[in-house]
């Protein structure tokens, strides 16, 4: 079968907005709730953050969301099982993101053979080194068709660009900023030119923007120059609050797409 | 410097399997630019010259290499203390402090940071960011804050801003994820002085290197003394493991000298409160390298527990994980009531008031059945100056001092 981000990225290539949530936040059983309102809401993509103790890349929100979710009960192992009735609730593609102990711990082969058996489609481990991809989990990765999705700042020169879009696969992720997750230093307008130079180099993969998208704004912003954007972090500050899911999130949802989609 | 072969970091940074730079993409220039560059500068003359005069004049090095007869007596061998409560600030921490600003200098940043567990590394770090004029930013759990004030005051009085983490446990791994954040957050200018052989490769190697005079000097002290380099052991309390490494740097090539690396048990490896990271942790990655690590079975890191600060962490460096799997090195553990009582017994019997850290290498020195001719170097890390009012509690809880 054809990988879910792979069919995606083959029939849209703008405006795709992913999402991001904690597993097991606010409450240890939401994990799929959260994801069928996400599909029945319109979101193209959806990421499920795996809670980590010592979360270093994120910023106080994702920090406390793991921190409750993992007081909650929640772990990799549980996570798999919430899992099982992925397949019969969406058919958007689905990534885990999270810190590499969790994969080592679990065991790498045995959690890319559970990523396929549940239907994930894709990985994101932002503290995982290229050269350890490449010599550990490559073979993995393509014998459970999961795509790993490797991580790009402002800051990455051109040459490691091309070695991190040869070693990804579905799209690459663009922090907005040199910042943790949620520090809000918005879109700025440095980001033309950081496309300039993406546009120039022929990536193979498309690229979608995370880090400091909050709402519409940010989002619409970050459409103009990438294939779409990723929302973590403001999605995680509305699950908090909220009290109805199946009303909060297409909410939520509606007041980011909308204005992005008629402009 | 000279370096090493069979225990030195390989070209990729690795000990073995241990090592590497697990990072966030945001610090890989940061990772690499010291990567590239820290070998050349630190080779180059003019770092040097500048070093070795700051580490004499500035620090006071050579340390003394004391021979303590008392304790001497009491366990049946030649027992020396290598000074490094003497330096200056009071511990080992200044070595790489003042090693870590140079070379910050040297690569143009103009913004420090630093994590701290007792305070040492912390003060150190502060007092060489005053010399050379940077601005300092310290991060250090609410916890030690509280049971380490002294150093908390010496910080503010040299100009550094201490930031209280409040997440975790409140110690030193804490310390340590918020000053990476910092970094993430303020990348270009930034350098972070890590305080141990801890972090993504650089700075494992790093940091033993800026250690390995420790052990530098007590090669021709020895040979001053007793006519020979090398000891029969060499012992030292292990955080991080940067005094250790530091102390068994020059002596690792030779095996007849044994290595002993001491850490804290906490209130008993058994129960569930301890730091003993070599003894109940696992392989897995902490704070950008692969290591053993305090961990439960899904790979969440466990909060450790000593009555050291700067014991009080679930990680090792890199460098031990290997000394400890190949054998080269030996790994035991010693209680907070062992510690107290090594404080207590070097106190009275050699007028000298360790740190709580330096007094679990101590401690260690009662679990050898030593020849009467073996000769003993133990690292005496820090004074306990910073540990006063851990100990007057302890002194007037126990009766031990009436
Ligand atoms: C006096 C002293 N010894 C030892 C340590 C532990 O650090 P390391 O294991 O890196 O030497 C500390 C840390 O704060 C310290 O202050």
């Amino acid at each position: 079968m054809q990988n879910r981000i792979d069919q995606l990225f083959n029939s849209k290539t703008s405006n795709i907005l992913s999402i991001f949530l904690t597993a097991g936040y606010p409450k240890l059983e939401d994990t799929m709730d959260i994801i069928k309102h996400l599909d029945s809401s319109g979101v193209d993509l959806i990421e499920i953050g795996m809670p980590y103790s010592d979360p270093i890349a994120d910023g106080p929100v994702i920090q406390n969301s793991s921190q409750t979710a993992l007081n909650n009960g929640m772990n990799v192992k549980v996570l798999f099982k919430q899992l099982k009735s992925l397949r019969s609730t969406t058919q958007l593609p689905v990534l885990l993101m999270g810190y590499l102990n969790c994969v080592v711990q679990y065991g790498i082969e045995a959690f890319y053979k559970k990523c396929s058996e549940v239907g994930i489609d894709g990985l994101i481990l932002p503290d995982l080194p290229i050269d350890e991809f490449n010599n550990i989990h490559k073979p993995f990765a393509e014998q459970y068709n999961i795509h790993i999705v490797f991580l790009i700042s402002p800051e990455t020169t051109p040459v490691r660009i091309k070695q991190i879009d040869a070693a990804s696969k579905g799209f690459i992720y663009l922090v907005s900023s040199n910042s943790t997750t949620g520090a809000g230093k918005g879109i700025s307008e440095g980001l033309k030119n950081t496309f300039k130079i993406l546009n120039a180099l022929h990536l193979k993969n498309p690229i979608l923007i995370g880090f400091g998208i909050k709402g519409k704004q940010e989002f619409e912003k970050a459409c103009e120059s990438a294939n779409g954007a990723i929302i973590g972090t403001s999605f995680i500050e509305m699950l908090g609050t909220s009290t109805k899911f199946e009303k909060d999130i297409p909410a939520f949802i509606s007041s980011i797409k909308q204005t992005a989609l008629t402009s | 410097m000279e370096t090493n072969k069979t225990y030195s970091v390989n070209e990729n940074g690795y000990y073995g399997v241990y090592g590497g730079a697990y990072i966030p993409e945001i610090l890989y220039n940061n990772v690499e630019e010291l990567k590239n560059n820290y070998l050349n500068i630190m080779n180059d003359d003019s770092f040097k010259k500048e070093f070795d005069d700051l580490l004499k004049n500035y620090v006071g090095r050579p340390t003394p290499l004391y021979h303590a007869k008392n304790i001497s007596e009491q366990f049946k061998a030649t027992v020396f203390l290598k000074r490094e409560d003497l330096n200056h600030t009071g511990a080992h921490k200044i070595n790489n402090a003042l090693g870590q600003i140079l070379l910050a200098k040297r690569l143009g940043k103009k913004r420090i940071i630093a994590e701290t567990g007792a305070g040492q590394h912390g003060v150190a770090t502060a007092t060489a960011c005053a010399l050379m004029g940077l601005e300092c930013i310290v991060y250090m759990g609410e916890a030690d804050i509280k049971r380490q004030a002294p150093n908390v005051s010496r910080m503010h009085m040299l100009g550094a801003k201490v930031i209280a983490v409040t997440s975790g446990s409140k110690t030193l791994k804490d310390a340590t994820n918020e000053a990476i954040r910092d970094w993430i957050n303020h990348a270009e200018h930034t350098h972070y002085i890590i305080g141990s052989v801890v972090g993504p490769h650089p700075y494992p190697d790093m940091v033993a290197r800026f250690q390995s005079i420790i052990s530098k000097e007590i090669k021709y002290q020895l040979n001053n003394t007793i006519g020979k380099e090398d000891p029969d052991y060499v012992i030292a309390c292990v955080g991080g493991g940067s005094n250790a490494a530091g102390a068994f740097y020059h002596f690792m090539e030779n095996e007849s000298v044994q290595l002993i690396g001491v850490e804290a048990a906490g209130k008993g490896i058994d129960t569930g409160h301890s730091a003993a990271t070599l003894t109940i942790g696992k392989p897995g990655i902490i704070h950008g390298s692969k290591t053993y690590l305090m961990q439960n079975e899904d790979g969440q890191i466990t909060e450790p527990y000593s009555i050291s600060a700067g014991l009080d962490y679930p990680g090792v460096g890199p460098i031990h994980s290997f000394l400890h799997d190949v054998k080269r090195a030996q790994y035991i553990s010693i209680t907070d009531d062992e510690a107290m009582q090594a404080v207590l017994n070097l106190t009275r019997k050699e007028g000298i008031i360790p740190a709580l850290e330096s007094a679990h290498a101590l401690a260690a020195l009662a679990k050898f059945n030593f020849r009467s001719t073996d000769t003993v170097v133990v690292n005496l890390s820090g004074r306990g100056d910073k540990d006063l009012n851990t100990y007057i509690n302890f002194l007037n809880e126990s009766n031990y001092a009436k």
